[in-house]
C-alpha cells in the first residue's frame, strides 16, 4: 500500500487532463453558444464518432473482427437487444478465434 | 413543459445502471489488462486503484502505462491522457439538452462518469425523447465501480489472469459500438457523413496511431460533410 509522490503527481495530472476534456467541451459550448453551423454538426457527431472508432479497427483487424462485427450487426438488427448483440458477436468472434 | 420533467431522478439512475449491464461485461477484460499493466510497471495496488478511480479512462491509462518510467512521467502521462481523451470534448456538447438542466454536483459528477459506452447509450435515450440525465449518471457510476474493481483485481491476480491478446473477450468492446451504430443509423442522410468519417478516420489512424486524433478528425469531417450537404440541398431547393 505505498504511494510514490511522483506516481501520485502523474495520476493527479492525468486525472486533471482527462476531466478537462470531459467538462471542457461542454462548458465551452455552453459559454460561447456557437453558430448554427457548428450546432448542426452536433446532430451528426454521435454516428460519425463511432464510425471513426469502428472503421479503423475493422480495417486493421482480421477475419475474427469482420465476422464478429457482421454477427453483432445482424443480431442487433433482428432483436434490437444490446446484450444479445454483444453476446452473439463475441461468440461468433470466439468461434473464429478457436478455429484459427 | 420540459421544466417539469425529472432531471436527475432515482428511477432513471437505476434504469441507467440496469440497462448498462451488458456493457459492463466488456469493461472487465480491459480493467484486468489495465491492472496487469500497472503491476508490470511497478505501481502498487493502491496506486493502480487510485489511477483507475481518478482518471477513469481505459485507453488513456493503457497508453500512459505503456510509456511509464521512474520517476513517473508526470507531463507525458498528462499529455497522453489529454490527446487520447479529446473525443470526450466532442461528446459533452451532444448531451447538452440533458446537462443544461443540471446544476452543481449533479452536473460535475455526471460529466466525470461520462465515458464512450454510457454516453452512446444516453444519446440513443435522448434521441428517443427521454429527458432525465440520471440515466447518464447511473450507467456511468456502475461502470466506474466495475472499472475500478476489475483494475484492482487485475493487479492483485497478476499475470496469471491476463487474457491473451486477440482473445475474443476484447472483441466485446468493439461489438458495443457496432451494435450502437445499428441503433444510430437514421437512413439515407447518414450515408455521406458516415462514409467521410470512415475514410478520414482510417487515414489518420494510419498517420497518427496511439492518439484519438483519428476519432476526433473523422467525426468532425463526417459531421462537416453532412452539414455541408444539407446546406447545399437547402440552397438548391
Amino acid at each position: 500500500m505505498t504511494l510514490d509522490p511522483w506516481v501520485l503527481a502523474a495520476i493527479v495530472a492525468m486525472a486533471a487532463a482527462t476531466f478537462v476534456t470531459r467538462a471542457g467541451g461542454y462548458l465551452l459550448f455552453r459559454a460561447f453558444s456557437p453558430p448554427p453551423l457548428v450546432r448542426a454538426m452536433l446532430g451528426y457527431i454521435p454516428g460519425t464518432l463511432f464510425v471513426s472508432y469502428v472503421a479503423p479497427a475493422l480495417a486493421t483487424g482480421g477475419v475474427q473482427q469482420w465476422v464478429g462485427a457482421l454477427a453483432t450487426a445482424a443480431v442487433m438488427l433482428a432483436t434490437r437487444n444490446l446484450a444479445l448483440a454483444i453476446l452473439g458477436g463475441t461468440a461468433a468472434a470466439g468461434v473464429v478465434w478457436a478455429a484459427g | 413543459m420540459s421544466q417539469n420533467r425529472p432531471r436527475f431522478s432515482r428511477a432513471a439512475i437505476l434504469e441507467g445502471a440496469r440497462r448498462s449491464l451488458p456493457v459492463q461485461v466488456a469493461v472487465v477484460p480491459f480493467g484486468l489488462v489495465c491492472g496487469v499493466a500497472a503491476q508490470a510497471q511497478g505501481l502498487s495496488l493502491a496506486e493502480a486503484t487510485l489511477m483507475s478511480g481518478l482518471v477513469y479512462a481505459g485507453s488513456a491509462q493503457l497508453l500512459a502505462l505503456s510509456h511509464w518510467s521512474s520517476p513517473a512521467p508526470v507531463l507525458a502521462a498528462a499529455l497522453a491522457s489529454f490527446v487520447v481523451n479529446l473525443r470526450l470534448a466532442l461528446m459533452g456538447p451532444v448531451l447538452g439538452p440533458w446537462l443544461d438542466r443540471l446544476r452543481g454536483w449533479r452536473l460535475w459528477i455526471s460529466l466525470f462518469v461520462m465515458a464512450d459506452q454510457n454516453w452512446a447509450m444516453s444519446v440513443t435515450q435522448m434521441q428517443a425523447g427521454r429527458w432525465d440525465a440520471g440515466f447518464l449518471f447511473g450507467s456511468g457510476a456502475l461502470m466506474w465501480v466495475v472499472w475500478v474493481a476489475s483494475t484492482a483485481a487485475g493487479h492483485a491476480l497478476g499475470v496469471t489472469m491476463r487474457p491473451p491478446a486477440g482473445h475474443p473477450l476484447f472483441f466485446a468492446a468493439l461489438a458495443i459500438f457496432v451494435a450502437i451504430l445499428v441503433v444510430m443509423w437514421r437512413g439515407q442522410r447518414d450515408i455521406v457523413p458516415w462514409v467521410v468519417a470512415a475514410a478520414i478516420s482510417m487515414l489518420f489512424a494510419w498517420l497518427l496511431p496511439a492518439t484519438s486524433w483519428y476519432i476526433v478528425l473523422g467525426a468532425l469531417a463526417g459531421s462537416g460533410a453532412g452539414v455541408w450537404r444539407d446546406r447545399r440541398r437547402r440552397v438548391a431547393a
